[in-house]
């Protein structure tokens, strides 16, 4: 894991300096609200409906125990007593009074971790792979280079303000666990002739409008990453709109101009940039590589894994994913317990899971975008403890990728600019498909409270977008979407539906579902097979 | 240090203010290239003046709003292509935003609304590191790391 030497530190702590100075400005009446807000935004600092909410940011959503632990202790001090991890692997208090935001970020800080950048229309934390640096199939560990990134864009003084905010997600796997497509820059690194670069998608997103970004340069070495950066950054300061919020993402800007003529640009300045000197040296790299180093996993640890409880067994095979290093495995831990708010986490649960991962995961833990946590580096001699303990906690729910294992954002119950509620809607479907789950398979629903699709329905196999209509909670759905590497973006089923409506129209269509599945076939595949048809006639027949 | 210039202008530049009333961009391309200072507005295109940046002695950007960052890379292209002359933030430019526009190449600073003077003091003494190369002198971190 990243470790923070002076540098890093002195940074971190300027910046609680700086925000406590202006939360005494605007508690003095020195700054109006409107010069505060964006202040206090790319601290993470919003006010939603009942209260401030702060989202602390977790780079790349890899923590250790430690700070895992403060997390909990912030829940009990100043919270009511549980956090909420986001679809931006971060971590989301609910009721956070504005006076205590300096001490909260202070106690943050003595454990390397910070708020920066959480909001605001800057470059926000990066997103990676939550199987970094443990999964089969990745040609090198993302953090590094994700790290990298952090680095340069913490208080990038060209781009802090941006016409809209600016996400950017690493990977390093073909297989993608982290909607890397979906993303205003999506990096995947691949190798070629031995050399390790990024692949570089710039304008995707969700939003209102979903796009889907589009290959803007094949190869970005590390020596020159940096520049390439700012050179799509400068370009899109310079000529993203700012006539309308709603079109002022990157997206817009590669789709208006074109992702030919955007590439061109990207390239002219590019060269421009380049000369500047401002790509840190080789020696960077290696230094945040090294502190990447594979943990010292027991090689001699055994592979075979006693299966005799059952209910550990459908654990193991739902949750439990391969691990690059013979003897170990991946785990996910479930936040989407039948009936429970989706990415909630008590400060008790918290302290569990840093427990566990400082005993059995080598100090390790990671979020996922999907609102769970990760253990990533298990010996399997000790996954039968590890689903025990979790079981106690309430944490050993066998749903991941499931129907049950639902993002949801936090919708009308909290969010100032939702049109309806989520989380009841996530519990009732949970509830409701909860016996037949795994007969149905993978299956990806994500609702959304509003347009602004914080919930990624528009990446949902089964997608929810709820809307106000004539002052009512209305709910459209959505097939055929996916945040994954077959990346597609969900069409709308035709007329939405009020609650109870929409469980009822879900079920129909995994009904159909299953009444047309061929071998093997997930709900997306035989949709993205038979097409909208024979649902629509299901639904609205 | 900052060296007021007359009673609004923030400059940290020791040379003399310079007088000249600032022209437009249009203006400028089209009939004044003898002028000597220029007023950029958000949206224009600073790399239209750099076969002038020798004659030029103040360019002025526009902020016209705190959240249109448009002014912070115009200050970066003029500074990338080499222009010294004074480089003029204007607008609403608050005590948060002004060490960023440092770091772009801005010395001189024209706000709508006061400054004060112990809030800018420490806005600008605050961070003793930054992370990336800009277009002031401060060293990145990683040059400090590794020399």
């Amino acid at each position: 894991m990243y470790k923070y030497d002076q540098y890093d530190q002195s940074i971190v702590d300027a910046r609680v300096d700086e925000f406590r100075d202006q939360v005494t400005r605007r508690l003095a009446g020195q700054l109006t609200e409107d010069q505060f807000k964006p202040l206090r935004l790319m601290n993470g600092l919003y006010l939603q409906l009942h209260a401030y909410m702060l989202r602390v940011a977790i780079p790349y959503g890899t923590l250790d125990s430690r700070q895992m632990r403060t997390l909990a202790s912030i829940a009990r001090d100043y919270d009511r007593d549980y956090g909420h991890f986001t679809t931006r692997q971060n971590l989301q208090f609910n009721w956070i009074k504005l006076e205590d935001t300096p001490d909260i970020l202070a106690r943050l800080a003595t454990v390397e971790m910070h708020a920066i950048q959480t909001s605001g229309n800057c470059i926000r934390n990066i997103s990676s792979d939550q199987f970094a640096g443990a999964a089969a199939d990745e040609v090198a560990d993302p953090r590094p280079w994700a790290e990298l990134i952090r680095q340069w864009s913490t208080f990038h003084p060209e781009f802090s303000y941006l016409p809209r905010k600016f996400k950017i997600a690493v990977i390093a796997s073909d297989e993608d666990r982290a909607a890397m497509r979906l993303h205003d820059i999506g990096i995947q690194l691949v190798e070629r002739d031995g050399e390790l670069g990024g692949r570089i998608y710039v304008g995707g997103g969700m939003g209102r409008t979903p796009m889907i970004a589009p290959l803007i340069r094949d190869f970005v070495t590390a020596d020159d990453l940096m520049s390439y950066l700012e050179a799509a950054l400068r370009v899109y300061n310079r000529y993203g709109r700012r006539d309308n919020m709603y079109k002022a993402r990157i997206k817009i800007l590669v789709h208006e101009i074109g992702a030919d003529e955007y590439r061109r640009q990207v390239e002219e300045e590019f060269l421009a940039v380049k000369a500047l000197g401002i790509d840190p040296p080789a020696a960077e790299l290696a230094r945040i590589t090294a502190m990447f180093a594979p943990p010292a996993f027991d090689t001699d640890a055994p592979d075979a894994v006693d299966r005799s409880d059952p209910d550990f067994a459908v654990w193991l095979d739902q949750n439990v994913r391969a691990h690059k290093q013979l003897g170990h495995a991946i785990v996910t831990i479930s936040l989407k317990p039948v009936g429970g708010i989706p990415g909630d986490a008590s400060s008790a649960q918290i302290d569990l899971v840093a427990d566990l991962a400082e005993r059995y995961s080598f100090d390790e833990l990671r979020v996922t975008h999907a609102q769970n946590l990760v253990l990533p580096h298990v010996r399997k001699a000790d996954l039968y403890t590890i689903w025990q303990q979790l079981t106690d906690a309430g944490l050993a729910e066998a749903n991941l990728d499931l129907v049950t294992d639902i993002i949801a954002c936090p919708g009308l119950d909290y969010c100032s600019l939702a049109n309806a509620r989520s989380i009841p809607l996530a519990q009732k479907i949970a509830v409701r498909f909860a016996d037949r789950s795994r007969d149905l398979g993978e299956l990806k629903l994500k609702i959304s409270g509003c347009i602004n699709a914080c919930g990624h329905h528009h990446a949902g196999h089964i997608g929810i977008l709820g809307v106000d209509k004539k002052g009512t909670e209305n709910y459209q759905l959505s097939f055929g979407g996916s945040g994954a590497e077959d990346v597609s973006l969900a069409k709308i089923t035709g007329p939405g539906f009020d609650e109870d409506g929409v469980v009822e129209a879900i079920e129909r269509a995994t009904d159909t579902y299953v009444a047309l599945r061929e071998e093997g076939e997930r709900f997306l595949d035989t949709y993205r097979r038979v097409g909208m048809q024979p649902f629509k006639d299901a639904i609205y027949g | 240090m900052v060296e007021s210039a007359t009673e609004t202008t923030l400059r940290f530049r020791d040379d003399e203010p310079h007088d000249e009333p600032a022209v437009t961009l249009d203006a400028f391309l089209a009939e004044q290239t003898n002028a000597t200072a220029v007023r950029l507005e958000a949206g224009e295109d600073a790399r239209a003046l750099l076969p002038y940046l020798d004659r030029l002695a103040l360019v002025e950007v526009s902020f016209p709003t705190f959240r249109d960052g448009r002014g912070y890379s115009a200050g970066r292209v003029l500074r990338e292509a080499g222009y010294t002359g004074e480089l003029r933030a204007q607008g609403d430019v608050l005590v948060d935003q002004l060490p960023l526009m440092r770091r772009c190449g801005f010395d001189s600073f024209a706000p709508q609304a006061e400054i004060d003077g112990e809030a800018l003091r420490r806005s600008l003494d605050r961070y003793d590191f930054r992370y990336q190369a800009a277009a002031d002198a401060a060293v990145p971190v990683w040059k400090l790391r590794h020399g």
